[in-house]
């Protein structure tokens, strides 16, 4: 069976003659959902919500139901929408395109959020590196403002809520939803401690807030459309709905790729969609969503109990595309940004890049993740740098293991995580490649492209 | 109000608890220690060290039923939270199990510490905080011997002077943040602030943001990132004997530490009591050691030495000629003041005061910057809030009423005396501190100074406080309660000794209502009944634990 697309958030995205204009928008049936939506009961909408069982998709998958129901609402205090568009995870470059392309529907989907949860001012934070993104977004607001689906009197209603861009200053962090607060209420980007400062209690500016990313915001509309019970059908019960897949790396076609949640297998998507491997090259490894979450060598294999209790054994192109499926193999979905790696992929260079990148981003606040994460990327860029020591691979773990579950946010996971599974599962590299810098020597040193066969 | 108690397990051992208490204070208060950094009693939490980590759990419940799970024996299922929680930041809850010393917690504490030392540059030999500083302990504690860390370290500014208060070392810095809550809650603005990210994130500081509280972050920085100019590389903490004082600033009755080596006075800190000053003190109140001024060396009669007893006698004759008026002090003590009633009495003077006023901060700076004014309400000295000058003595001297002045460490050139009016009285001069009025003094007695001697002083709050003698006098100087108990005594004819602190206690003991168990206080001090006074001009303002409600 040819694996197919399900393309509803993307069913805009790259269409021939299409662009970010409210015209095409509402040419093509936009806000007509708003606008049945704000006349509708709160509370049934919030239960739609809670019916889909929609995970969030921000990488953490905290279905979107329940994050509504908790937000306090008997405090008296103004609730808040922050739509969560610092889109910084390396390989996750989902939102970025909605944003371009159908802001819109970003839009429609943060004022049927808005209006479900009685929220008195929405916030789109986006990243500070998309700037056009925020030109895109200012100029879709004023436009739906103008038509009356943003600001006040929605769709000739009493409902009254507008949205504020707000550009981030660069800081991966900020995607954590208290660090986003943070930044967002003017301060560093520090994440908070929970308790106290959950965001449904305790958030923006200590009102009671609710954080969703971009994506999972568009799937509001859809699910007060066709209802949260028609919605939880689509694809596996436990995780409904499309992912976009954004795949990188070593493939022949890359892309981001809408598919319905359990109807094919990693392997089908990487060799259906995008076309498999580079020519004359193997898959040696995929991280499975943003680079935050567990490696999976290409020739791992599970034990997983199925659907009647049996033992048995899955090979990781046979992993179906799923929150839970990948979960049951050690590993997450993450923000599905798929990040491809084949044979000439030199898997310490590979972790190397990665600790770099998140010893920059830890905001500094706690201190295993803040002085771990540069301690790590100390050690493997020594090791690529060609003096590595075989203590070097147990001390990895060990740091990583004292950072993994001891810190403020889960960027002490993301630190950690990667090391571990790529320390666990490529040990043997890292012990050659040191091993092969102690007994050559000199400029040998220096020679980290071996692996590259090319 | 009520305390109210909840039952926690902690390490196994059942306690009651006070409710609303954090794990970390709960542990404390039934003695368990959980090392700490960032966490403050007296600031927001932070959480961000990540030294205090437990293992905390609550009985399970079963999801459908709501009923708790049983064990085979009856005992409820502890469901422990699968990663460790910070103690600071999580309340004590009925029934909460607490793990402060398993493999996990020593291995969190143990990372934390590891991690916290690889860019620490280790420089205790040469920081000031060294045998004060948290992070030494607990390294020697909870820490490995042996470092993994082979990598280049850190490199940030160090020794950068602030107000001319502080220096600021940013490499020694751990990142608590308490410096920076504290400006922001304490002293209700941003002085201090983060810079930079990750592990390159710096300390510093903004400028021309000083207070006259700054100082108070070198005490409550954990390391020796902030430490105070005026003890930089004076002396080794471990070699200073610490003694309990009050600070004699304003009436505000800070409670201090005096820290001393063979009679040098090195430092001053605050003692913590949250009832009077927190843990907190003025940056004033800290130098009040440093001597400025010349000191009288031996008592003097017309400005030739002379022995101090002698001295005494010449006092007593000039007194009994009559006309005596008394000028008293607030920074006399409790006991020093109801010995100058008794005098005053015997030989009917009329008491004087001088009011010390200044600028109230409404924190820990009063107003009025006597130590123990109400002090002389309590014992009867004065009857009415006194005037900033001695107009009326310089009266009654013009017009030949008073013939002798006693004055204690009063400087009455400043008060309105001239010269020649300073001539036209026999002035007998008491105190330490050399001024115009002890060069122009008849009789000039020495005696010993506020970090000399013992007593007690009654604050803004009517908080009788106690404070002992940091350092000894130097040999020949008088107790002043000694020299007025010894002119007392040759003027009644009376046969006691010299009387002991204990029992000038016991006097007022017996004599002033109000000061009923004052020979008993504790270091925290003792409110006593000021409400005979409430209709006095007292020129404090409300500030911090006084007058209006905060914490």
């Amino acid at each position: 069976m040819a694996v197919e697309q399900n393309r509803i958030i993307y069913e805009h995205i790259g269409l021939e003659g299409w662009n970010a204009s409210i015209s095409k928008y509402v040419g093509s049936g936009g806000y007509e959902i708003l606008r049945r939506t704000v006349s509708r009961d709160r509370a049934e909408l919030c239960s739609e919500m809670e019916k889909s069982k929609l995970r969030g998709r921000g990488g953490a998958g905290f279905p979107i139901g329940m994050k509504w129901k908790f937000l306090d609402r008997k405090s008296g205090k103004p609730i808040y929408l922050i739509c969560n568009a610092d889109e910084s995870e390396p390989g996750t470059c989902k939102d970025r395109m909605i944003i371009y392309q159908d802001p819109h529907k970003l839009i429609e989907g943060i004022m049927c959020a808005a209006y479900a949860i009685d929220a008195k001012q929405a916030f789109i934070y986006i990243r500070g590196e998309y700037i056009n993104g925020y030109r895109i977004l200012q100029k879709a607001i004023s436009e739906a403002r103008a038509s009356g689906f943003v600001g006040s009197n929605i769709c000739g209603g009493s409902y009254s809520c507008d949205i504020t861009v707000c550009r981030g200053g660069g800081c991966y962090v900020c995607g954590e939803e208290t660090g986003l607060i943070s930044s967002l209420a003017g301060g560093r980007g520090y994440p908070k401690i929970k308790p106290p400062y959950f965001p449904a209690v305790l958030g923006l500016y200590d009102c009671p807030t609710v954080v969703n990313n971009v994506e999972s915001l568009c799937w509001v509309p859809v699910v007060f459309d066709k209802g949260g019970e028609a919605v939880s059908k689509i694809g596996s019960p436990m995780d409904p709905g499309t992912h976009v897949w954004g795949v990188s790396g070593l493939v022949q076609r890359p892309g981001r790729y809408e598919i319905t949640t359990g109807s094919c297998t990693l392997g089908e998507m990487l060799y259906d969609l995008c076309g498999g491997p580079l020519p004359g090259r193997r898959f040696k490894a995929i991280i499975p969503g943003g680079s935050s979450m567990k490696i999976l060598r290409w020739d791992e294999k599970f034990s997983i109990k199925d659907a009647d209790g049996n033992i048995v054994e899955r090979r990781v192109e046979d992993i179906p595309l799923d929150a839970q499926s990948f979960m049951a193999c050690g590993t997450a979905i993450g923000s599905c940004g798929m990040i491809v790696m084949d044979n000439t992929v030199d898997m310490v260079e590979a972790l190397a890049n990665l600790n770099a990148f998140y010893a920059h981003e830890s905001c500094g606040q706690c201190t295993p993740c803040r002085e771990g994460s540069l301690w790590i990327s100390r050690i493997t860029r020594r090791i690529c740098d060609g003096w590595g020591r075989e203590e070097d691979v147990e001390l990895l773990t060990s740091i990583a293991d004292n950072i993994c579950g001891r810190t403020i946010c889960a960027h002490g996971e993301s630190v950690a995580w990667p090391v571990q599974s790529n320390v666990g599962k490529f040990k043997e590299e890292y012990y050659e490649k040191i091993q092969r810098q102690k007994s050559q020597g000199g400029m040998a040193r220096l020679d980290n492209n071996a692996y590259r066969l090319i | 109000m009520e305390k109210n108690f909840v039952n926690v397990n902690i390490d196994g051992t059942e306690y009651k608890v006070e409710a609303g208490l954090n794990v970390l204070e709960a542990c404390r208060s039934v003695g368990v220690e959980i090392p700490f950094f960032c966490y403050h009693p007296n600031l927001k939490v932070a959480g961000s060290c990540r030294m205090c980590l437990v293992v905390t759990g609550m009985p399970a419940r079963d999801r459908a039923t709501g009923k708790p799970v049983l064990n085979p024996d009856g005992s409820p299922v502890i469901a422990f939270s699968p990663k460790p929680t910070i103690s600071c930041g999580t309340k004590v809850a009925e029934g909460m199990h607490v793990i402060t010393d398993s493999a996990l917690v020593r291995s969190c504490r143990e990372g934390v510490l590891e991690f916290l030392l690889l860019n620490h540059p280790l420089d205790c030999p040469i920081c000031d905080k060294a045998g004060e500083c948290k992070l030494q302990e607990y390294a020697h504690t909870f820490g490995k011997a042996d470092s993994r860390y082979v990598e280049a370290k850190n490199v940030k500014p160090k020794k950068v002077e602030f107000a001319g208060k502080i220096f600021i070392d940013a490499e020694r810095c751990i990142l608590c943040s308490r410096c920076i809550r504290f400006a922001k809650e304490v002293v209700g603005r941003d002085i201090f602030g983060f810079i930079k990210r990750g592990s390159k994130t710096e300390i510093a500081v903004y400028s021309d943001t000083d207070t006259n509280y700054l100082i108070n972050a070198a005490d409550i920085c954990p390391v020796g990132a902030i430490t105070e100019k005026a003890f930089r590389f004076k002396m080794r903490t471990w070699f200073l004997k610490v003694t309990k004082g009050i600070s004699s600033e304003s009436s505000a009755g800070v409670n201090t530490r005096v820290w001393s080596r063979n009679g040098v006075i090195y430092r001053i800190t605050p003692r913590e009591n949250p009832e009077v000053n927190g843990p907190w003190m003025s940056d004033t109140g800290r130098y009040e050691y440093v001597e400025s001024g010349e000191k009288i060396a031996c008592a003097q009669i017309d400005s030739s030495p002379c022995d101090s007893s002698y001295a005494a006698d010449r006092c007593v004759e000039i007194m009994k000629l009559g006309g005596v008026a008394v000028v008293a002090n607030g920074s006399q003590t409790l006991e020093e003041m109801f010995m100058l009633k008794k005098l005053s009495d015997a030989c009917a003077a009329k008491v004087y005061m001088a009011s010390h006023t200044g600028s109230d901060d409404g924190f820990l700076v009063s107003a009025d910057r006597k130590p123990n004014t109400r002090g002389a309400f309590v014992t009867g000295l004065i009857s009415e809030y006194p005037k900033a000058d001695l107009s009326d003595l310089l009266g009654e001297v013009n017009s030949g009423a008073v013939k002798t002045i006693i004055c204690f460490g009063e400087d009455l050139a400043k008060l309105g005396f001239d010269s020649a009016a300073l001539k036209k009285a026999n002035v007998v001069y008491v105190g330490r501190e050399a001024c115009e009025t002890s060069r122009e003094a008849k009789i000039c007695v020495p005696v010993s100074g506020v970090f000399e001697k013992s007593g007690m002083w009654i604050n803004r709050q009517f908080r009788l406080q106690k404070f002992e003698a940091a350092v000894s006098a130097p040999s020949g100087m008088m107790f002043e309660s000694e020299f007025i108990s010894l002119i007392l005594r040759s003027l009644t004819g009376g046969s006691f000794q010299t009387p002991s602190i204990g029992e000038i206690r016991a006097r007022m003991e017996a004599e002033i209502p109000c000061l009923a168990g004052c020979s008993k206080v504790g270091d925290g001090g003792m409110p006593i009944d000021g409400s005979k006074y409430s209709g006095e001009p007292f020129p404090e303002k409300p500030a911090f634990m006084f007058g209006k409600e905060e914490k």
